[in-house]
């Protein structure tokens, strides 16, 4: 293992103006499973692939409800990732304790990046291992947000994260102008089709056990499909017309 | 032997004339009922909330609240505390369902309430509560409460300010107190329904603070039924 | 010597409380580490609002009272928070002009955020009962009686708030004496007309306004009205109801003694 100096202390800068350790979480988030999400104008999806650590255990969830108007799609450190997605959950129902209203996408995914930031200039601490896909509808629209263990965030039509990512950035960059008008269906069948790009060839490929499909949009609230709820989608990519269809 | 006479107030009686000294409780009025039946559980509260005095402040405010699709609570009491109470169940149980990826069950909810006004017993919620909807096994069940916590599990309840028009009547015609020929078979929903319709117009009829309309929810294993029902307005 | 019969007798009243004479603790009886609001000071009295088709109009007069004084002459009850909401104030003056200082950080909060999403009037109202509420759990109480009104994508809201949190939406609010007087009147004039239009309404409003002024000795003649529409929202200038003239003195026992 390669050491650096300025490696081993988050809050010293390197003479190069980097901070290592965040650049270190950073690269944990590559090393989960990835994740795509992807947004029309009425509904906002997370499509993941699970890892399980060995055939005999189960998989590693990577999908999680926040609220009923939002949940998140996660890669790098789970454990991280559930007390990020707890504290989620909780400003989610105090905003609605207090106003009788669903929080906007934006305010929530503001305040998880500052719990982020927060982490990155503590002396003794050390950052979130974890990115984050925000996938969400609010009054403003359907939203998708990308967050960063350096308390950075980004608005996004659609994008991935995890290993492999790219590969799905490259599908998504292709096809993203017409997400806009995708049906729920159409919409996933992308997202599938995204992710399926991030498995290596020798590899089992996609299949109920090893997806998670969050959605969420006008009239939806965020639901998870997965295991045997997953197939119909899975056998809709195994068709390619539907989404080629797209005027 | 001496003779205490007094025909007016004597002078350790007299109060001191207080002007709108603070008063933390307020009684806005109103009674709720529920009846379990053998696979559903329904449920009766008036919408009129009281000033706390003479007054009227709205006819239509509901005092029943859904928790879940099996089980909902209906409370009398002061309004700003039943808010309160409905606000923080509402939040738990949402936490609950994403922790344990199904929602409470109506027995287990029971004894959450229970806990949560016995919290709060040193400055209580003034709300008088009944929990009621279908347990796991499916049967419609309530449970009744005190303010600070105190509950036991129920066929038939009721509660608020026309609790004492109510219970005599539900006694005799939903337990058949000291009655010499009781009718066999099952009660149906339908036939519950009407009967709690009739409750809630006989507490209207007398009590002053139930009237209006009244909510008239029916619980079973297809979810929660709502329906208005109209009471006397005066 | 026992007394036996107590009738109120002059000279039996202890009115100066010769009984139970003013030590120093009496006189100051245990005050807590933080004062806190027992009873009002500088008061406003009613407000009344009601739906209209197409929007709420909302009424107040402008006097704040010092007891039974006529201390502030001109005072606005109603202001503007956000783009959609109007809320009107009876009770504490002071109690309502702290409240707007918490709800316009809220307001400057929306706008900093600047993604073009501002609180609604139902939210405001939310937030509102929940401040009233923690208020009076900590035995300090805002004294207030709130009436919340708004109009944002084509729906009217209106609701009050009051100073133990009790909250409630409705057709028709009314607070103090005008829960009394006024709302009889406008539940009267929203049955007897129930597609009332904007002209009808602040009508109404001017009405019950006018009756309260007859009958409320805490209220004025100068009064304003406040309309939530879909043109937004407006708080008008101060309006001089048309009255009775109440001549003083010997005109007014002439005009007494020819009736």
């Amino acid at each position: 293992m390669y050491r650096n100096h300025y490696d081993s202390d988050i809050t010293t800068f390197s003479p190069s103006g980097r901070i290592h350790q965040i650049e270190y979480a950073m690269e944990a988030v590559k090393q989960g499973g990835a994740a795509v999400a992807l947004k029309s104008k009425k509904f906002a999806i997370l499509v993941s692939l699970k890892r399980s650590s060995s055939d005999l255990g189960s998989y590693q969830k990577k999908v999680f409800q926040v609220d009923d108007h939002v949940g998140i799609a996660i890669s790098g450190l789970t454990a991280d990732a559930r007390m990020l997605c707890n504290y989620m959950r909780n400003e989610c129902s105090n905003y609605d304790y207090v106003y009788e209203s669903k929080i906007r996408i934006e305010r929530l995914v503001t305040k998880v990046a500052d719990k982020h930031q927060l982490h990155t200039q503590g002396y003794g601490g050390r950052p979130y291992g974890v990115g984050l896909l925000v996938a969400g509808y609010d009054q403003l629209g359907a939203h998708i947000y990308q967050t960063c263990p350096s308390g950075n965030f980004y608005n996004y039509k659609s994008i991935s994260i995890g290993s492999r990512s790219q590969s799905a950035k490259t599908y998504l960059e292709k096809y993203f102008e017409q997400f806009e008008d995708c049906s729920l269906e159409q919409l996933i069948v992308h997202g599938l089709r995204a992710l399926r790009e991030t498995i290596p060839n020798s590899d089992t490929g996609l299949n109920s056990k090893n997806v998670a499909i969050g959605i969420v949009g006008e009239n939806q609230p965020f639901k998870i499909i997965e295991e045997e709820n997953a197939q119909p989608y899975l056998n809709l990519l195994e068709n390619e017309e539907p989404v080629e269809m797209q005027i | 032997m001496d003779l205490k006479l007094s025909p007016f107030p004597t002078l350790e009686k007299q109060m001191p004339i207080e002007h709108g000294r603070f008063e933390a409780y307020v009684d806005n009025g109103g009674t709720v009922l529920a009846v379990g039946g053998p696979d559903y559980c329904v449920i009766a509260g008036d919408t009129r909330m009281s000033d706390g005095g003479y007054g009227i402040q709205t006819r239509k405010y509901t005092k029943i609240f859904q928790l879940t699709d099996k089980c909902v609570l209906a409370t009398s009491g002061m309004q700003a505390d039943t808010l309160a109470l409905q606000k923080r169940l509402k939040t738990m149980l949402s936490h609950y369902q994403k922790e344990h990826g199904k929602p409470m069950s109506t027995p287990a909810i029971a004894q959450f309430l229970s806990n949560t006004l016995y919290y709060k017993r040193f400055f209580p919620y003034y709300t008088f509560n009944i929990v009621a909807g279908i347990d796991e096994k499916g049967e419609g069940c309530a449970w009744t409460y005190d303010a600070v916590g105190s509950h036991e599990r129920v066929k038939y309840a009721s509660q608020g300010s026309g609790n004492q028009l109510v219970i005599p009547l539900l006694d005799n015609q939903v337990a058949k107190f000291n009655q010499q020929i009781i009718a066999g078979g099952n009660v149906t929903s339908q036939q519950a329904v009407s009967f709690v319709k009739d409750a809630i117009t006989s507490a209207g009829e007398r009590d002053i603070y139930t009237g209006d309309y009244a909510d008239i929810v029916v619980v079973d294993k297809d979810g929660v039924h709502w329906e208005k029902f109209e009471l006397k307005l005066d | 010597m026992q007394q036996h019969v107590s009738f109120p007798v002059f000279g039996q009243n202890d009115y100066f409380n010769y009984k139970n004479p003013q030590t120093l603790e009496n006189r100051m009886p245990v005050v807590d580490a933080k004062k806190k609001t027992q009873d009002p000071i500088v008061t406003g009295t009613s407000v009344i609002a009601i739906k209209y088709n197409g929007g709420v109009v909302m009424g107040t007069d402008m006097l704040c009272s010092y007891g039974s004084l006529a201390r502030f002459n001109s005072i606005q009850r109603m202001e503007k928070f956000g783009s959609y909401t109007i809320i009107g104030a009876g009770g504490e003056l002071s109690d309502f002009q702290s409240l707007s200082n918490t709800l316009n950080d809220l307001v400057t909060l929306d706008h900093c955020i600047d993604d073009g999403s501002k609180l609604s009037p139902s939210e405001i109202y939310n937030y509102v009962a929940r401040v009233m509420y923690n208020h009076r759990n900590k035995g300090d109480p805002l004294w207030n009686s709130l009436v919340v009104m708004g109009y944002q994508n084509g729906s009217s809201f209106l609701g009050k708030v009051d100073l133990v949190g009790t909250c409630f939406k409705d057709d028709i609010v009314c607070t103090g004496y005008g829960a009394h007087i006024a709302l009889p009147l406008m539940r009267k004039a929203a049955l007897d007309n129930p597609n009332m239009n904007l002209e009808q309404a602040k009508k109404l409003i001017e009405d019950c306004l006018r009756v309260l002024f007859y009958r409320d000795a805490r209220s004025s003649k100068k009064i304003q009205i406040s309309v939530a529409n879909e043109n937004g929202l407006e708080i008008s200038e101060p309006i001089e109801l048309d009255t009775y003239m109440w001549q003083s003195g010997e005109a007014a026992v002439k005009s007494f003694s020819q009736v």
